[in-house]
């Protein structure tokens, strides 16, 4: 085995590989973010900003494999380390003292992750999908976001999701730096409250797109 | 019979050593790796030896009954390691380690090993620094020294209140290194049940797999006993609760005479007894007598909250009876004035403690500083008794710690079987009749490090033994013994557990070969004992089989030996009519209370050889002290 | 010291060997405060010895915490509830009348259990000899102040070098990771100027051999930390990760 094929399947390569791909990840949801906020400044400001991007169209295919593979590699390592760790310790205690010893977003990773995975599958189904191939000439994206979010099957369902990523993404953040070796006493609290505020923003910041545009439709109903 | 040769070389004492090396043998590094050594025990005298013969290029196998090498009761000492750096600029020297060391053991010491001892102290601490040993530092990044009972120099290195931990994992650390080389190989989870002599010579042993219950026979052309200390023959005791003397025992068996076993030291700070339920007593380190200050309320049966009780009214009595060394004196003159002062009934938390009172370190350095230097003792003390000792004195009373007594061996670590070595606490050699502080872990390793490296390569480079084969009929011998024993041990199907019988033994000696004895008490306890003996053979009950993991049968052996050491013990004591040191007999001492030392008749070393059950020949080595002067020995 | 004895429900892992399937045996005990876990068992022990029944078999040693032997699981904390605490310092004063606690061994693939409470931590053995020394022999040491070391530097060192080795770390963690461990004897002798000719070798042989030995991956979650008796820091891990990566980067690459 090569040097660096052993470095990657080591426990701690495999661990790097998890914070890289993570904390790219989070770069991508800064972006993702900031270009969903916009559709609080209405249909022309998002739609102006959908056109800049489509004009742009082949760079930012490059950039949907990266991302794609990000995610392939992220999650594919998660269950990997999963299905690894789980043949480590196959037996649970009679009483269990995890609630004691160690916080429940740490423990609850690869559920959150799952949950995320999940969603993400029907993401780019219902809005990544419909944008690239099943809009039709007269329909704009905003209107399509618009529309979807007035069922509250899917309002709640999204919100619900972003619960799970502000938790996935709370242990993850200070997690990747601890794996970087980037922790000491004093910084590792800071970072830590970083992550918590992120994780915050993050569920916030998305969880309000759809929670916004289900009180417009109530309003508009009303 | 056996013939003691103390092999003392001749020449300046500040010399022997250095010229002993040279005349000793030299065994050509190709030809080491033909030989084959057998180290039992793997704590800091086992493992520094493995470590080091493997490095001149033997082939070691060591076997320890623990399940890893490093749990090996060294781990545990706490206060520190002597060696005679003067960093301090106090006026230390290897004379002056020398000379306390002897006059610490009450001039019952071998006056040359003594000397190589404080000799090699130095190597020892460089040694370990290289090695990782992580000891305290001064800010300026130079070692830190602190001081520590019977010497009024700073030279002890210290690591908080784990250093004998740290060097343990030194050296075993030194060992792995030799296992990932191949020169050692270890065996773990293996007891030591007994040696095999073939021609005279030790040629191998017989150990007992923990986990699978087989006896196993192994073949080496030398045997190194460092199988550690005997003092949980008292049941409650500071040795970890697997330590035993059978290792030792069974070689003495086998011929290696034993030496001064009356000699045990009962440590002066150690946690008081709880109740009948206890396992262990624990230390607490002795360098806690640096700070602390040990009193008794002066009227009896005060049992005024301590913080009530004001100064008047306060017997600092060790401050008070050794003006010079105060709290620390010598742990024997410590333990003793305890046991005095909870005698006349002034002991406190039910009568069997005394305080050890840090609040004027707390005003002196501050909190923090005394928090700094014991702060995990202060953890443990609270954790163990439900006090906190930053609000409320201690309590502490002695208890058994070490035994300074242990196989005969002679200047080159030899026993009176040839090709067997006994290092550390094991032999009897370096302390005397007592041993000061953080010298405990300077002799395992310089015996380890620096001593057997060289008398190995004398014994083998002389006798060149050859290979021997372990179906030989020594080897089948000596394991169909273990069978027999441990058969019989199975066999006697009777109601006492292992542990009730122990418990009683542990009384017998605490209370009539403890800190003090006498002649009426001692003739009382052999006969106690060999009752004790019959009924462990007639009414035992050993639960189980030998073809598993069998805990009660492991210490159902190590107690048979016990009650065997035990009478040797009383034995010995009744012998030596004298006080010195560890070993006080009422009859023998000033109107004063001191010890009284007997120099005309009872200068020499003690060394007992097995005839059969019950009989011993005694054999004098006497001591010749060319170099101190014999002085009573006085700390005030 | 002793106040009144209180009554306690024990169950306790029996499992004749490593092979058979174990299962919980009841007991219930009036124990004294002041005893600690251990002597509880010693004493259900000495009863059921006396019985004609086989004892529990359980390890310890120094009963002092220093020795790393002893390790039970209680109600699912190794070492028992209370912080930086070995099991034979838990004294039963930390437990409350009519308390029930359940007893097993420390749980891991890479802890075999070999009868009742004792398991079989000869990885950790594994992991030293791959690269936990420094070399050196014997009688080359330069004096002991020869290298000068900061009283921070050293007291470092010694944080991590407390490790006892027994193995609550495996036993606490969701994966049965060995990280805390190895990361302990890593930084001991990568943060000595001592250590350092041989950290990117030591530290890789010895995560080697860790992966070898049917460890679980670190995720995190500092359960470890949290269970350690000798409270020693996951930051440890932060470095050991830090030096691993320093060696991949420094080793091999000359060729």
């Amino acid at each position: 085995m090569s040097q660096l094929k052993q470095f990657f399947n080591s426990s701690i390569g495999k661990k790097l590989v998890m914070a890289t791909t993570g904390i790219l990840l989070i770069l991508f949801l800064v972006i993702h973010l900031i270009n969903n906020l916009l559709l609080f400044g209405g249909p022309d400001a998002f739609n102006q900003n959908v056109a800049l991007l489509e004009s742009i169209k082949p760079l930012i295919r490059v950039i949907e494999v990266i991302l794609a593979l990000i995610f392939i590699y992220h999650i594919y390592n998660a269950y990997k380390l999963w299905w690894e760790n789980k043949k480590a310790n196959p037996e649970k205690y009679a009483v269990s003292a995890k609630k004691e010893n160690s916080t429940i977003y740490s423990r609850t990773m690869v559920i959150t992750g799952s949950v995320i995975f999940i969603f993400l599958v029907i993401h780019l189904y219902t809005l990544w999908g419909k944008y690239n191939f099943g809009m039709e000439g007269s329909e704009n994206y905003f209107e399509v976001i618009k529309t979807l979010f007035a069922n509250p099957i899917w309002a709640a369902f999204y919100f619900i999701i972003m619960i799970f990523l502000g938790y996935h993404i709370n242990h993850a953040f200070q997690s990747s730096f601890q794996t970087f070796g980037w922790s000491s006493k004093k910084y590792t609290p800071l970072v830590k409250k970083i992550g918590t505020f992120l994780a915050i923003i993050f569920a916030v910041g998305f969880a309000s797109i759809p929670v916004y545009f289900f009180l417009i439709s109530l309003g508009g109903q009303g | 019979m056996i013939k003691l040769d103390s092999k003392v070389p001749e020449g300046k004492l500040s010399e022997k050593w250095t010229n002993h090396k040279f005349n000793m043998k030299v065994i050509n590094p190709a030809n080491k790796r033909k030989f084959d050594i057998i180290v039992v025990g793997s704590g800091l005298a086992g493992a520094s030896a493995a470590a080091s013969l493997g490095e001149l290029g033997y082939k070691v196998k060591v076997f320890s009954f623990h399940d890893s090498a490093r749990r090996a009761h060294s781990i545990a000492a706490q206060g520190g390691i002597n060696a005679a750096k003067n960093y301090q600029n106090d006026s230390d020297s290897v004379y002056r380690l020398f000379y306390d060391t002897i006059k610490g053991g009450d001039f019952r010491g071998r006056e040359a090993n003594t000397w190589r001892l404080a000799e090699i102290s130095n190597n020892i601490i460089d040694q370990c620094v290289a090695q990782g040993v992580p000891f305290a530092r001064e800010y300026g990044g130079t070692l830190a020294n602190r001081s520590f009972g019977g010497a009024q120099v700073s030279r002890t290195f210290y690591a908080r209140g784990e250093t004998g931990q740290q060097l343990l994992l030194g050296a075993y650390s030194s060992m792995n290194r030799q296992v990932n080389l191949g020169n050692v190989e270890v065996f773990p989870r293996r007891e030591f049940l007994d040696v095999v002599i073939v021609d005279g010579h030790a040629r191998g042993i017989i150990v007992r797999n923990l986990v699978t219950g087989e006896l196993e026979k192994y073949a080496s052309q030398a045997v190194v006993l460092a199988s550690g200390g005997y003092v949980n023959v008292y049941f409650l005791s500071t040795n970890a609760m697997n330590s035993n003397a059978t290792a030792a025992w069974r070689a003495h068996k086998r011929g290696a005479a034993f030496a001064n076993p009356c000699y045990t030291q009962i440590h002066p700070t150690c946690l008081p007894v709880h109740g009948e339920g206890q396992s262990k007593l624990v230390l607490m380190s002795e360098g806690l007598r640096n700070d602390g200050r040990i009193w008794v309320p002066k009227k009896a049966g005060d049992n005024r909250n301590p913080n009530e009780i004001p100064e008047n009214e306060r017997d600092y009595y060790l401050e008070r009876k050794y003006p010079a060394f105060g709290n620390l004196v010598p742990r024997d003159v410590a333990s003793r004035n305890a046991k005095y002062v909870c005698d006349e009934g002034k002991g406190v938390g039910g009568g069997k403690a005394v305080y050890l009172d840090f609040t004027d370190a707390f005003k002196r350095i501050g909190i923090d500083a005394v928090k700094d230097k014991y702060g995990n003792l202060f953890d443990m003390y609270a954790n163990i008794t439900g006090f906190d000792p930053y609000k409320v004195p201690m309590q502490i009373y002695p208890a058994p710690h070490y035994g300074m007594g242990g196989l005969w061996v002679d200047y080159e670590l030899m026993s009176t079987i040839p090709g067997m070595f006994v290092l550390g606490e094991a032999n009897f050699s370096d302390h005397g009749s007592n041993r000061l502080g953080a010298s405990a872990l300077m002799q395992g390793l310089s015996d380890g490090y620096f001593i057997i490296p060289y008398t190995m390569g004398n014994y083998l480079g002389t006798e060149k033994p050859e290979k021997v084969d372990v179906e030989r009929s020594e080897f089948k011998e000596a394991q169909q013994n273990v069978e027999e024993n441990i058969n019989k041990l199975l066999s006697i199907n009777g109601k006492q557990t292992v542990d009730s019988i122990h418990k009683r033994l542990g009384h017998l000696l605490i209370d009539k070969v403890g800190m003090s004895r006498n002649e009426k008490g001692l003739k009382e306890v052999i006969n106690q004992i060999r009752d004790l003996r019959e009924e462990f053979w007639t009414d035992l009950q050993v639960v189980g089989n030998a073809k598993s993991i069998n805990q009660t049968l492991e210490r159902a052996g190590r107690v048979a030996d016990f009650l065997e050491l035990g009478e040797l013990m009383a034995i010995d004591a009744l012998n030596r009519n004298e006080s010195c040191g560890a070993h006080f007999r009422e009859e023998y001492q000033t109107e004063e209370g001191e010890a009284l030392r007997n120099d005309e008749e009872y200068k020499y070393v003690a060394a007992w050889e097995y005839k059969k059950e019950g009989e011993w020949e005694l054999h004098k080595e006497d001591l010749e002290f060319e170099n101190v002067k014999l002085a009573t020995r006085s700390y005030k | 010291m002793s106040e009144k004895n209180i009554d306690l429900t024990l169950n306790i892992w029996r499992q004749e060997s490593p092979e058979a399937k174990g299962h919980f045996e009841k007991f219930e005990e009036e124990i004294s405060p002041d005893a600690s876990i251990l002597e509880v068992l010693d004493e259900i022990n000495n009863r059921l010895e006396a019985e004609g029944k086989a004892p529990i078999a359980f390890e310890s040693d120094c009963r002092e915490g220093i020795c790393g032997t002893c390790g039970l699981v209680v109600n699912g904390h190794p070492h028992g509830p209370l912080p930086k605490t070995a099991t034979c310092q838990l004294h039963m004063r930390n437990f409350k009348d009519g308390d029930t606690l359940y007893i097993e061994p420390f749980r891991a693939t890479a802890f075999k259990v070999l009868k009742d409470l004792i398991v079989d931590r000869s990885g950790f053995d594994k992991i030293q000899v791959a690269g936990g020394f420094i070399s050196f022999n014997t009688g080359s040491a330069p004096d002991g102040n020869a290298i000068l070391i900061s009283k921070e530097l050293a007291d470092q060192a010694l944080d991590a070098a407390e490790c006892i080795g027994c193995g609550a770390c495996v036993a606490a963690c969701k994966n049965s990771s060995a990280m805390l461990f190895v990361s302990a004897k890593v930084s001991h002798f990568a943060l000595l100027p001592q250590g350092k000719p041989e950290r990117y070798e030591r530290v890789q042989s010895m995560v080697k051999v860790m992966d070898e030995n049917l460890f679980g991956s670190c995720t995190n979650t500092y359960a470890c930390e949290a269970e350690c008796p000798k409270g020693i820091s996951v930051l440890n891990i932060a470095r050991m990760n830090r030096e691993y990566f320093m060696a991949e980067l420094k080793t091999g690459t000359d060729e």
